[in-house]
């Protein structure tokens, strides 16, 4: 118990030196350039101690339940005694390790669903489309496209290939995609890639990717355990492009 | 101790909205340690402690977000949008971009883990002190490059560029370099486009670009006001690899 009071003072004490460039940022504006006083100082001097406070529990709890959590799930889900029956030499090939895609299929989609940016960002351009772009449908294409990116970058891991490779060709996928559809998605599309990837997502992916980097023979925790990342924020591009594209043929085919 | 019962009462539906987020990633773990992996979860009342943290700072922080900083961001850009000088506008864009990644919780929680990584590879100084100016490093590249990217977006809605040409030159000159980096830094540099646009940034800097494009004649906020995130994945990318190409070759 003393050591998690300790581990929180101190991570308080460095989340205020983190807050403190935002907090100045936003005060200076307001007092010296457009010098205009704040109307409830003490409220809002309440909220930022929330803030600090807020983003130290968070730090805290981060580093004692969700990293030691994806941690210990990639190394259940890639040890050799639950993928291989007794007795049987373990192989190492990619096809012993589908549950965890699945594992990372489910588990992007649900921290995408749950995503409140992804769900600001939605509602937002529902509103300012006059609800051309559907909220719901938004977050599902955004969604699937994590789940995709996150099994495919746990397939990259498994099997060792290079993240060049996946990124140059999804990219390429990505450039074809924008010549083609409707111009209105486009930055919205390219603006959900970087939505996705939040705060509660990033470190589970993190750790997702590198315990399973950790555990594979011939894997380098370095080289191999990131990227799961980069891999959640190109496939949204892609799906929400195909989502406009796919809205865009069947409003085509009806009028026809 | 009413103003206690009153903000406690006013807790309950961000602890809600937080528990909300979390659930689903709580039932997929659930799920996946009972019905595949058939174990208990390893060291559960840490676990459980753990979590309740996590869910108890979402919400605060959420919270005081919600009530604090983004109506004064909110303001701040509707108030440059209407009236103040471009410079004033674009220093900050780019102090917005740079003070909301500093801060950002999800990077602090990367660059640690990256340095940790870059120590047992020895690729830098295992001491605590190496560890933390690699993580410092990597988290001041990573801000100095949002800053620059809001502030090329800003530029973009008032100049009216087209954001697929600044996005696919990006990407080229990303894949251009890719090759040319230390191997032990792509991962970082490519994650670290995704992690520095999160709950912090996103809606401050979406508020910005709306805004912006609301008010500025000529503009569509559909077309104009979304894609200063986009920059802000991109560039990171950039400057990390500038990074590792000083640091770790």
């Amino acid at each position: 118990m003393t050591a998690l009071l300790l581990e929180i003072f101190d991570t308080f004490r460095n989340t205020l030196d983190d807050v403190a460039p935002i907090i100045g940022t936003l005060f200076f504006f307001q007092y010296v350039v457009l010098k205009k006083p704040l109307a409830n100082l003490e409220k809002i001097l309440v909220s930022l101690l929330m803030v600090v406070v807020g983003l130290t529990l968070f730090l805290v709890g981060l580093q004692e339940a969700i990293f030691p959590l994806g941690d210990a799930m990639a190394r259940q889900l890639t040890d050799p005694a639950f993928l291989y029956p007794a007795g049987q030499t373990p192989t190492y090939l990619w096809d012993d390790y589908l549950w965890v895609y699945a594992f990372g299929f489910a588990i992007g989609f649900a921290t995408t669903i749950a995503e409140p940016a992804l769900i600001a960002v939605a509602l937002k351009a529902e509103e300012i489309s006059g609800g051309a772009i559907a909220a719901f449908g938004l977050r599902m294409a955004v969604a699937a496209g994590v789940a995709i990116g996150v099994s495919l970058g746990c397939f990259r891991i498994v099997s060792g290939t290079t993240l060049w490779t996946y990124i140059v060709v999804a990219y390429v996928v990505v450039l074809l995609q924008t010549m083609r559809a409707p111009k209105m998605i486009i930055p919205l599309a390219f603006d959900s890639g970087g939505v996705t990837t939040s705060t509660v997502t990033v470190p589970l992916l993190a750790a997702l990717g590198l315990g399973l980097a950790s555990t594979i023979p011939g894997r380098s925790p370095v080289i191999d355990g990131f990227g799961l990342i980069a891999f959640a924020s190109v496939f949204p591009i892609m799906t929400v492009l195909a989502y406009a594209q796919f809205s865009a043929w069947q409003i085509r085919r009806q009028s026809r | 101790m009413n103003a206690v019962i009153v903000s406690l009462q006013l807790m309950v539906r961000p602890l809600l909205g937080a528990l909300r987020d979390l659930s689903p990633i709580l039932i997929v773990i659930v799920v996946f340690q009972t019905l595949v992996l058939q174990q208990p979860i390893p060291n559960l009342g840490g676990m459980i402690i753990g979590f309740l943290c996590v869910l108890l700072g979402l919400a605060l922080f959420v919270q005081g977000l919600e009530s604090a900083l983004f109506p004064i961001g909110e303001n701040l850009a509707h108030a440059f949008a209407n009236k103040g000088s471009v410079f004033w506008l674009l220093l900050f864009a780019f102090l917005l971009g740079f003070g909301t990644t500093v801060a950002e919780p999800a990077l602090i929680a990367i660059a640690g883990k990256a340095a940790d990584i870059a120590a047992a590879a020895n690729l830098i100084e295992s001491d605590q002190l190496a560890r933390e100016s690699y993580a410092d490093g990597l988290r001041l590249s990573v801000a100095l490059s949002v800053g620059l990217a809001i502030l090329i977006g800003v530029l973009r809605i008032l100049r009216g560029w087209s954001l697929p040409w600044l996005i696919v030159s990006g990407y080229l000159l990303i894949e251009i370099m890719t090759p040319f980096a230390p191997e032990e830094i792509i991962g970082i540099a490519y994650d670290a486009g995704g992690v520095t646009t999160s709950t912090i940034t996103v809606p401050l800097v979406a508020a910005l670009g709306i805004g912006l494009a609301s008010s500025i004649e000529g503009r569509n906020p559909v077309l104009d006001g979304f894609g200063l995130i986009a920059l802000a994945s991109l560039l990171p990318m950039v400057f990390v690899m500038i990074y590792g190409l000083l640091v770790l070759a």
